[in-house]
């Protein structure tokens, strides 16, 4: 089991002092190894920041603009390390302002620790000033969720906190703290959580099950891989790969699972899903096995479940047990962390290639490049296409970059055309679909890890739900990379109303701002491109800079998103056009 | 797939925000409580909630995986009725006067083995253990002589199979 891992020197642990509840708030963090951390101060949760100033070498707090964006960047920051994000707010609208990041964290498994100040303990239920009940608010959005009354308490639930944020499937909690706990004084001292007796977070794999699995991946004709973020959570890159590698298994992704294998190899086929590559959706209806490692058979990824690989066998690798059968009904279920399943399959399944099956792949590419990916890549329209910005980013970046987005027709389009060369580089909402996430998520993303290219791409309909974190972004000279593709719309309704609610474009037209100069508000670096010619130079130089850069590209106004599979059909009917 | 009575037996902690995350559980799914009860279980410091639903088997099996997914939950069942032993408790409250008028209401009490628990000048009031229908049986016969009040508990009952709860928290304990 995972355990916390403890700093070596670390005073904290086992000698005994005196400090308030609010210190030992500060002295819990830093034993988690916490050094950075989101948030916004309000009367309720004061005393904390009194000490944030005081450990400000050791703790570094960045001032989001709205608690909102304090969980997206906990979150960015969270899914490019690996490691726990942690945001923070006082009671009332602080609190409430977190639960779209909770409930975003909450389904697409982020480990992140929330802390909210609350009313001290003689108040709770009087209607005090800011106070709300965040325990209540955020149950069905929390992994777990705790209020801390008396600051003697403090110490193991910090502890608990981080150890269930990021054990078995990850996911973030909540702790809020009464006003009161901050002030009083206690003998503190502190020990990691180890585990919660009344939770199992990795179930043991089963040595039958894992031999019952290779057997039907020996003796399928057509096997095909599908995998999902717990490949990445589970750390399993390298034993995808070889798996991937030593059975010659064609193998397709969930938004989620972008990234976890290099884009251009040779056995990754794409990405399945509504706006997904043509083969990976089609020749799901046609394998004879599938083996879905680490993802859960979301509905945007299934399309109607009446239809969905019924002439298949199906092996479900999976950490949850409450995903099995949850969805799609399967003939196995491989319970376990990724890494330790696949890599006790590894030595027990055979070498292939399934050369044949694989060329199925190849063919059904090329119709799908002949018809939507020349097209959206290479135009030869006189509009420019989100494609062709992606493409260009692809190129400047050298597919290094970690590339953020938001949810929309640019977020479709960013996870079909961004490369990658390494692992949690796709930083997307994906379960919630949280307008609003890419600029905040980008700054925790690009401070996790200072040394990577961060573009977040954005249409500019949801970077104008949390464009106030550009304040974050000035302030603390952070090297984000900008990109709002701006089509005027929001695009992704907009299509939808097209193509079937006859073009009724009910609030779906944005006049907008001038983003050029909004940013330059904020002292941001900031270009507009509106013709292909410019392209290329703009987003070189974007590439190319040292520092925030924002770079707006008007791209054509009514550009549909396709392949598309229309909601509730079936994954082999996805449309081309 | 058929709707059937189901009988979740939940073994947990005892958490003051538990039983919120559970009911969320079944509120998300638009399904309703027929019954619940909560109680100590057979093990120290665990609680077991008992909840009755009908619903499909395919919702019960997702719901108790939810459930047993909370970090408090120890472990969580589902069982048909005829897996397990169970049984509700009603309480009636009738006007003594009745007791002598109406003669037919000391032969329904016999006739369902229910207990006079206490008789006082104004009421009495009369306890019935057993299975939902009888409570419901005896509920009927009284009816016409007037009820001043009746309640009933939630459904509460043990497995027929053995649940090895204790086993399982020293194994998670091991681990």
């Amino acid at each position: 089991m995972e355990t916390v891992k403890e700093k070596e020197n670390s005073p904290q642990k086992s000698t005994a002092l005196k400090i308030t509840g609010a210190e030992a708030i500060i002295h819990c963090l830093l034993a988690e190894g916490v050094d950075l951390l989101y948030g916004y101060p309000g009367g309720a949760i004061m005393p904390v920041y009194d000490e944030l100033y005081k450990f400000q070498d050791k703790l570094t707090h960045i001032l989001t603009r709205h608690e909102q964006g304090a969980t997206h960047a906990a979150q960015g920051y969270a899914r490019v390390t690996g490691k726990v994000g942690v945001a923070m707010a006082t009671s009332g609208p602080g609190a409430t302002n977190l639960v779209t990041g909770l409930a975003d964290a909450q389904i697409d498994s982020t480990p992140m620790v929330c802390i909210t100040g609350q009313v001290p303990r003689h108040l709770l239920g009087s209607d005090a000033f800011q106070e709300t009940d965040i325990i209540g608010i955020s149950t069905p959005v929390t992994k777990w969720n705790y209020q801390i009354t008396k600051a003697s308490e403090i110490a193991e639930i910090m502890a608990k906190a981080f150890y269930i944020a990021k054990a078995g499937r990850p996911g973030p909690v909540l702790i809020d703290i009464t006003k009161n706990a901050q002030f009083e004084e206690f003998e503190f001292s502190y020990e990691p959580c180890k585990g919660v007796r009344s939770y199992n977070p990795v179930p043991k794999p089963d040595t039958k099950t894992i031999a019952a699995a290779a057997e039907l991946i020996n003796s399928a004709k057509r096997p095909y891989i599908i995998w999902g973020q717990g490949v990445i959570l589970g750390k399993a890159e390298t034993q995808l790969k070889a798996f991937v590698e030593k059975t010659g298994i064609p193998a397709a992704w969930t938004i989620l699972g972008a990234s976890a294998l290099d884009t251009d190899h040779p056995l990754n086929v794409g990405m399945v899903g509504m706006h997904g590559n043509y083969g990976p959706n089609v020749l799901t209806n046609e394998c004879d096995l599938l083996i879905a490692i680490g993802m859960r058979f979301d509905d945007r990824v299934t399309g109607n479940l009446d239809t969905y690989a019924k002439q298949a066998k199906i092996i479900h690798l999976e950490i949850d047990p409450a995903e099995i059968n949850k969805n799609v009904k399967v003939d196995l279920a491989v319970l376990g962390d990724s890494k330790e399943t696949l890599g006790l399959l590894l030595p027990l399944v055979n070498e292939n290639t399934h050369v044949a099956w694989h060329n199925e792949f190849k063919k059904k590419y090329k119709e799908e490049f002949e018809q939507v990916i020349k097209n959206d890549i290479h135009p030869t329209k006189k509009g420019l296409t989100m494609g062709e910005v992606i493409e260009e980013i692809n190129l400047a970046s050298k597919n290094k970059a970690v590339i953020v987005t938001d949810v929309g027709q640019h977020q479709m389009i960013a996870c079909r055309y961004a490369k990658f060369k390494q692992s949690k580089s796709n930083i997307t909402s994906g379960g919630l679909g949280t307008m609003g996430f890419a600029l905040p998520a980008a700054i925790g993303a690009k401070m996790g890890a200072m040394e990577r290219e961060v573009v977040a791409v954005i249409g500019d309909g949801g970077y104008q739900m949390t464009i106030q974190e550009l304040g974050v972004i000035f302030q603390h000279q952070i090297p984000v990379k900008i990109v709002v593709l701006n089509n005027d719309h929001l695009g992704m309704v907009r299509q939808w109303q097209e193509l079937f609610f006859d073009k009724r474009y009910a609030s779906t037209v944005m006049v907008n701002p001038d983003f050029v100069k909004i940013a330059e508000g904020y002292h941001i670096e900031a270009k507009r491109v509106s013709e292909r010619k410019d392209l290329k130079a703009r987003v070189q130089e974007m590439i190319a800079s040292d520092k925030p850069y924002f770079l707006e590209v008007k791209v054509e106004k009514e550009d549909n998103v396709f392949p598309m599979i229309p909601s509730g059909a079936s994954v082999s009917d996805i449309r081309l056009k | 797939m058929e709707k059937q009575w189901f009988t979740i037996s939940v073994y947990s902690e005892n958490n003051v925000g538990l039983l919120n995350r559970i009911s969320g559980i079944f509120l998300k799914r638009h399904i309703n409580i027929e019954s619940l009860n909560v109680s100590k279980s057979e093990i120290d410091e665990v609680s077991k909630f008992t909840i009755v639903v009908y619903t499909t088997e395919t919702w019960v099996h997702n719901i108790v995986g939810q459930i047993e997914k909370q970090i408090e939950v120890i472990r969580a069942f589902y069982h048909t009725d005829e897996e397990t032993i169970y049984q509700e408790s009603a309480l009636f409250k009738i006007a003594s006067n009745l007791l002598f008028d109406e003669r037919q209401i000391q032969n329904i009490i016999k006739d369902h083995n229910s207990q006079i628990v206490t008789v006082a000048r104004e009421f009495f009031v009369l306890a019935k253990t057993g299975r939902r229908n009888e409570i419901n049986e005896m509920y009927e016969q009284l009816k016409p002589f007037g009820i001043m009040q009746f309640v009933r508990s939630g459904r509460i009952s043990v497995s027929k199979e053995v649940m090895q709860i204790t086993a399982l928290l020293n194994e998670f304990q091991e681990q």
